[in-house]
């Protein structure tokens, strides 16, 4: 039982604000992603909560224990790092072994947990050789390997596929899902990656200029994005953002549509809608096309909407031409709304 | 019009002939410059004392061990021998005992004054050793570590501390944090991080780096000269003594200093180009 409660943790590097007052709490054996670009602070809070560093202000809780002052081998914690750390004047076994030893384990039991270990992560034909001797991909094996020897109550996991090609990391995404769910470990996982993002968590929890904005599960942040950044940063295309003004209370026209919306006291918000959530027809958003990218499985179309750009996702059997002016009709269930000011999700 | 395309592709192809005929020449001329006196001393320290002052010369060697002889039972010379080493090796323990944990703080930890720290490292070679030598003499005078292989120790260790010190640091600076940081995570307290992971990776580089704090103080000749009167290095022992020797005996003197020297670099050699290369990789 290990879950984990991070309370107002906050780290300031000189007069630069890394984190501010951030508040998560993971449930034990969820899958919990860090998802945001680089330098929003969350490769520096999964390093709080592993104690590679101290936190400024707030408390680390893991297990029901508070661990802030805790050294990392006292937190019940292994780490996968993203450049591997495999120690090279090792062995594969011995590498694995590492932790174990550092327990003082029986020399049986250490051997039980590295074949097992190795034997999951299907690296047993690799045990006697050196770091140097193995690719990427193999090394990176060995370094979850190590981690799940460990028998950790928790796994911290940090960017650890962004150096592999790409298919390679397709494959181990995969298998780390299945691993991890298997071994009942609660996870922490950092990661730039949003389709790696939403395809391994439980819960993601989108960072930006280091606060958490939105902590929810991967269809709920996809679907209901609690603010304009979390919009714009998931989905690829991302959201499209046009300007609303107040026709009426509860009322609100947008690029020639008057649709109804949240009752407000501002005279101009936000309208969102995912690209894939529009329509082709005689009614809605009036669109010049731009530009037209057929994808296969449906066709990228970039209209201007009211001097903006707009994207959407149509049908690859529509027959739509540079130039081309079109109705774009949103559905209503799917559309958004934001406040300009706070940003937030009206 | 193609004459006009072939002329630039004979003038680079002239041109790197050229480069290639310079390489060579240079390379040679460094070649002759660091070999033929070497060549010249181990000639003359293997030949007899007849033969070193005669002429012509011998391309190779007789091996009369003859001028070696005298100068191994030459009054004083063993004793300077062992001085030399016994100085040596405390230079050695004592820059690496004080440079290693240096370099690795350099290397690991950002604390107020560290680029002016590296600066005053290196400002401490600016300082010409005559200049200190005579204060030097004086205060060892009152300290009473004049003329003591400890205090000549002392004076070869700052001249080879910010060697250890630079040297290490760039060793612990080619060894990934993570390595350390995955050590921490696996159970491991800072200092067994560094005996289990950094220290068996910087090893060879650790031992590079004292075997040259050994050579530096093993050719030392100034401080050991001016500090030394009765307890005299072997650099020291054949600058006072050597002066109005024999020549065959200063080749023998010259040759047991500079092929001690030689041998040591040449056993480290795989570590000092290993020093470079290290990496996680």
């Amino acid at each position: 039982m290990a879950e984990i409660a991070i309370k107002g943790v906050a780290k300031r590097f000189g007069g630069f604000t890394a984190l501010h007052q951030v508040d998560l709490k993971v449930a034990d054996q969820e899958f919990m992603v860090l998802l945001g670009a680089s330098g929003c602070g969350k490769t520096t809070l999964l390093r709080i909560v592993a104690g590679l560093e101290t936190p400024s202000q707030g408390e680390v809780w893991i297990g029901g224990r508070r661990v802030d002052h805790l050294p990392p081998r006292d937190r019940g914690i292994a780490m996968v790092f993203q450049n591997y750390a495999v120690f090279p004047h090792l062995t594969v076994f011995e590498n694995i072994a590492f932790g174990l030893r550092m327990k003082k384990l029986p020399q049986a039991d250490v051997e039980r947990r590295v074949n097992r270990t190795a034997e999951l992560m299907h690296i047993e034909q690799l045990l006697k050789r050196y770091s140097g001797q193995l690719s990427g991909g193999q090394r990176q094996r060995v370094a979850v390997a190590r981690a799940l020897a460990m028998e950790p109550d928790v796994i911290l996991m940090d960017e650890p596929l962004s150096n592999l090609d790409a298919l390679l990391r397709l494959e181990m995404r995969a298998e780390l899902k299945g691993v991890l769910a298997a071994s009942k470990t609660t996870t922490i996982y950092v990661t730039h990656d949003q389709v790696e993002a939403m395809s391994l968590a439980d819960r993601i929890a989108v960072m930006h200029q280091g606060r958490i904005v939105q902590a929810a599960s991967p269809v709920e942040v996809y679907r209901n994005p609690a603010a304009r950044f979390v919009g714009s940063f998931i989905g690829n295309p991302p959201m499209n953002f046009l300007p609303a003004s107040k026709a009426a209370n509860g009322s609100w026209n947008v690029a020639g549509l008057t649709l109804p919306g949240p009752k407000s006291d501002r005279q101009k918000i936000e309208f969102a809608i995912r690209p894939e959530d529009v329509d082709a027809g005689d009614n809605g958003l009036q669109a010049t096309v731009r530009v037209i990218e057929p994808l296969g499985p449906h066709t990228l179309v970039t209209c201007d909407v009211e001097g903006g750009l707009f994207r959407a996702v149509l049908d690859s059997g529509s027959t739509v031409a540079v130039g081309d002016r079109l109705r774009l009709a949103p559905k209503p269930d799917r559309i958004r709304w934001f406040d300009p000011e706070t940003t937030n999700a009206l | 019009m193609s004459a006009v395309a072939e002329a630039p592709v004979a003038a680079t192809a002239d041109a790197r002939k050229a480069g290639d005929w310079l390489l060579v020449a240079t390379t040679i001329l460094l070649c002759v410059w660091v070999l033929l006196p070497i060549y010249l001393l181990i000639v003359n320290a293997l030949s007899s004392p007849q033969e070193v002052t005669g002429f012509p010369k011998r391309f190779f060697p007789s091996f009369d061990l003859g001028s070696l002889a005298f100068f191994i039972n030459f009054a004083g010379v063993a004793k300077a021998l062992w001085n030399s080493v016994l100085v040596a090796t405390l230079t050695m323990i004592l820059s690496i005992g004080f440079g290693a944990p240096a370099g690795y703080a350099l290397s690991r930890f950002d604390f107020p004054g560290k680029g002016t720290f590296r600066f005053l490292v290196l400002m401490t070679r600016a300082f010409p050793l005559p200049l200190l030598a005579l204060p030097l003499a004086v205060m060892f005078i009152r300290t009473g570590l004049d003329d003591t292989a400890v205090g000549l120790a002392l004076v070869h260790t700052t001249l080879a501390l910010p060697f250890a010190v630079l040297i290490t640091f760039s060793l612990f600076s080619g060894i990934p944090v993570e390595l350390e940081e995955a050590a921490w995570t696996l159970g491991c307290t800072r200092w067994q991080a560094f005996r289990k992971v950094i220290l068996p990776l910087a090893l060879p580089g650790i031992a590079a780096s004292a075997v040259f704090a050994f050579t530096i103080s093993w050719n030392e000749v100034f401080a050991a000269a001016v500090l030394t009167i009765e307890n005299r290095t072997l650099t020291a022992f054949l600058l006072q003594s050597l002066g109005e020797s024999p020549l065959y005996l200063k080749f023998a003197g010259g040759a047991a200093l500079v092929v001690p020297a030689l041998i040591f670099i040449f056993a480290v050699r795989k570590y000092l180009f290993a020093m470079w290369g290290i990496a996680n990789r």
